[in-house]
């Protein structure tokens, strides 16, 4: 049982902690500085965190500012989530090796097959770093999609198994953010091995620290901490509850599944669909979405073939071809799918939403659809479901 | 000898085919057997397996064989584009990746004690064979049984003479019909909604089972109703594009329901309320 | 031996016609009788009589020039056959071919297309029976139409 005791490190021993993560044989991934984004990848020391930058978020807008200090983690979400790495872009499944059947050499009738299960893994287990409380809840819904359903998703869980995760919670809000309104933020719930948060102030540039768990409590016991004071977890609370306040948008989710399996013909859909260029932007930055395709490959002679896994979107033409054609041709039906899957289907298919709130839909969008609103115009359209 | 066992359900398990046999100018008829020489896996009727021919892809067909003699699976393959066409082209000898069985199948066991109406429509009436087998295996179990069968012309009629030869069982009806006679038919010409008013139905204790293209089960689903069915004793055999079978890819969501775990069989009652939602 | 009047009343068809009308038809119904291979009308004949099929099948044909007839629909038990006796131009439109030994009670068109002319109720309850008849024949044809089956 892991108490939950909290601790104060000074911000230069962050550069400590991530020494023992790497001495535990873990490969720390976390935000850094690319493209004119704050995106995930390796860190190799604390000089790769993304410190003094800061992002500006609105409605199909996205840009890095300079902030006023040299905080680590003083940015909110950039474009790409953790699943980049627990549910990855593209993964080998398996490969398979055609074994000659009799005829002449080159022959392609007949013959059988070995099947090898190689599928592409990480080197090391991975280290999170930086993981937001809309991200945590984001893990716990593809937890329950792909871990917790009728069949499991080997690849999924094995990278599962092995992460760390290092929560930083948020003191500030984009003003595309609406966690609060979704339940799952800003402040950090169960799940992460280890929480932290950013403090300045009068204690100095230093992280408030908790424990989620054994493995967290351990390695948070190797780098030099000091107990916390009551200003300390003050100043933490008080961060949490002003990131809370700054938020500008929220979904009401009274009825929300009713509101979108009984409006399937509101004139709502022909106004999104009139806007969406169905580019799949939103797919790829929401950090539920988990459609994926396969793909088979073989190499010119033949003989070696490779069955790969890559990430699909709904807005695809193709998504939903069967003989004869694909059964959502239009815009507006691929576009009502999504928002109906996400908010509403989710509901019945797994127990709760599939969006946490994150906004990177409405910031990655290139003409600035924003879920919020359409829900909200749902609803005032005279729409039901507003119980 | 070891049996085909399920593990990584993303991993195919080599099987041979054993036999090939064209149905009709277009459809063929394939029987696997495990390469190491085992059983195959035991079955439901209305279940699936993944095909995956090599290096060209994977196929959801549904398994059209006997469940009690499950040694072999059966396949019945209609080509109708490059995948399918390379899984029929295959010759005796040859390994076919197996995945599966995967899905909810028919409800042979609710129907114990009642009659049952299997309606089919084209290559529909593939995926129900293992219902009549099941049904006439075990024939003091169940009330009469109804055959309804439509295809498009006598040439694209299956299993002819298991047709006749099912006609002739005690309390058994089976009814055939061809959108298009041609030239030397003799049987009944029309859709096969036309076949209702021939068959000896009890509506109030049947189960009744569809399967054909979606207009089609929407169009007998109707007349099914209208002769006094409950929507909860229809069931149909729904079809989406498929990547995976195991809901992970979500391709094949209808609505709330991934058919490949949820179905593809669900009662007309979870069907009803999504059946004319266009491009749903 | 099961007469014709309660043949004619237990058929669907003549439910909640008045006694009246069903003895009336009674009366200018007899029970016929096609071999197979026989037609009952042809293309282009005057239409005078209207069938009720007790057995056998019918095949529903359109004559064309360079091959055999084709088969657009066959009736069987329990269907009624032919409905251009009713309006004009009171002409056969299709060929029907007995394909099997067929028993039907054929009823008098003509007379019945007289009665109801001079009676609009009786005609009213007829016109509405054959528009039930004619409108599922439509939906079936319209879903041959279709060719569900058929590769796209």
């Amino acid at each position: 049982m892991v108490e939950e005791v909290h601790a104060v490190f000074a911000a230069g021993e962050l550069a400590r902690l991530i020494e023992v993560l790497v001495r535990r044989g873990y490969a720390v991934v976390g935000p850094t500085v690319r493209d004119g984004a704050i995106v995930y990848d390796k860190l190799e020391s604390v000089r790769d965190l993304p410190a003094g930058w800061t992002d500006e978020q609105a409605a199909g807008y996205y840009r890095l500012k300079r902030r006023e200090d040299e905080a680590l983690f003083g940015y909110v979400v950039g474009p790409q989530s953790w699943k980049k790495y627990l549910h990855p872009a593209e993964v080998r499944l398996w490969s398979a090796e055609r074994l000659r059947g009799e005829g002449l050499p080159g022959e392609r009738q007949g013959g059988t097959f070995r099947i090898l299960n190689n599928e592409t893994k990480p080197q090391a287990p991975q280290a999170f770093l930086g993981v937001r409380a809309c991200e945590l809840a984001a893990i716990a819904v593809q937890d329950r999609v792909l871990l917790e359903d009728k069949y499991r998703d080997a690849v999924y869980g094995g990278r599962r198994a092995g992460a760390f995760l290092i929560a930083v919670e948020c003191t500030q809000s984009a003003a595309t953010c609406f966690c609060a309104s979704m339940g799952t933020g800003p402040a950090v719930g169960k799940g992460p091995d280890l929480v932290l948060t950013e403090l300045f102030g009068a204690g100095g540039h230093r992280f408030l620290a908790r424990a989620g768990s054994e493995r967290g409590a351990e390695v948070l016991a190797e780098i030099e901490t000091s107990p916390a004071q009551d200003a300390d977890t003050q100043a933490a609370e008080a961060g949490v509850k002003q990131a809370a306040a700054q938020q500008v948008r929220s979904i009401d989710n009274n009825g929300i599944k009713e509101l979108l399996y009984q409006n399937f013909d509101h004139p709502r859909w022909d106004h999104v669909a009139a806007r969406c260029l169905t580019c799949a932007n939103c797919t790829m930055v929401c950090p539920t979405c988990f459609c994926t395709t396969v793909e088979d490959v073989s190499d010119v002679t033949g003989d070696h073939a490779e069955r790969w896994r890559r990430w699909d979107s709904c807005f695809t033409q193709n998504f939903s071809y069967i003989h004869g054609g694909s059964v959502r041709t239009s815009t507006k039906a691929r576009y009502r799918q999504w928002m109906t899957h996400k908010l509403a289907s989710w509901i019945d298919q797994f127990g709760s939403s599939g969006c946490v709130g994150c906004g990177r839909c409405i910031t990655w969008c290139p003409v600035g659809i924003d879920i919020t609103e359409e829900v909200r115009a749902l609803r005032d359209g005279g729409g039901h479901g507003n119980s | 000898m070891a049996t085909a066992v399920m593990t990584d359900p993303m991993l195919p398990q080599p099987y041979l085919v054993r036999e090939v046999s064209k149905e009709t100018p277009d459809t063929f008829t394939l029987k696997l057997a495990p390469e190491d020489g085992g059983s195959s896996s035991a079955f439901q009727p209305g279940q699936f397996s993944m095909l995956w021919v090599f290096g060209v892809g994977e196929l959801p067909i549904s398994i059209s064989g006997d469940p009690a003699k499950h040694e072999q699976l059966v396949y019945t393959v209609r080509s109708v584009g490059q995948a399918t066409n390379a899984f029929v082209s295959q010759s005796v000898g040859t390994g076919v990746g197996v995945r599966g069985p995967f899905g909810a199948g028919w409800p042979v066991e609710a129907a114990r004690g009642h009659d049952v109406i299997v309606v089919a429509g084209g290559i529909g009436l593939a995926p129900l064979r293992p219902v009549i087998y099941e049904v006439l295996h075990h024939r003091q179990d169940y009330g009469r049984l109804v055959v309804l069968y439509g295809a498009r012309s006598p040439r694209d009629l299956l299993y002819r003479k298991e047709l006749a030869a099912w006609a002739r069982h005690r309390d058994t009806q089976v009814l055939v019909t061809v959108d298009y006679g041609g030239m030397s038919w003799r049987g009944h010409v029309g859709v096969v909604t036309t076949l209702f008013k021939y068959a000896r139905l009890k509506p109030a204790n049947s189960v009744a089972m569809v399967c054909g293209p979606e207009i089609m089960m929407r169009f007998v689903t109707r007349e099914l109703v209208s002769h006094g069915m409950s929507h909860n004793d229809v069931y149909l055999s729904m079809e989406r594009n498929m990547k995976c079978a195991v809901g992970f890819c979500g391709h094949c969501q209808y609505g709330p329901h991934f058919i490949c775990k949820d179905g593809p069989v669900f009662p007309y009652e979870q069907m009803r309320p999504l059946l004319d939602k266009y491009e749903l | 031996m099961e007469t014709l009047e309660r043949i004619l009343a237990e058929h669907p068809f003549f439910a909640g016609l008045e006694s009246y009308y069903t003895g009336l038809l009674v009366g200018c119904g007899a029970n016929v009788r096609f071999q197979p291979g026989s037609y009952i009308f042809k293309e282009g004949e005057e239409a005078n009589e209207f069938y009720l099929i007790r057995s056998g099948r019918v095949a529903l044909e359109i004559f064309a020039p360079q091959h055999k007839p084709i088969v657009v629909e066959t009736l069987e038990e329990g269907d009624i056959l032919g409905w251009s006796w009713l309006l004009p131009p009171y002409l056969w439109k299709f060929h029907a071919h007995a394909m099997q030994d067929t028993r039907a009670i054929a009823l008098d068109g003509k007379c019945l297309r007289t009665k109801c002319e001079q009676n609009h109720d009786l005609g009213y309850e007829v016109l509405k029976r054959f528009a039930q008849i004619m409108e599922r024949r439509l939906e079936a044809a319209r879903l041959q139409l279709l060719d569900v089956y058929a590769v796209r």
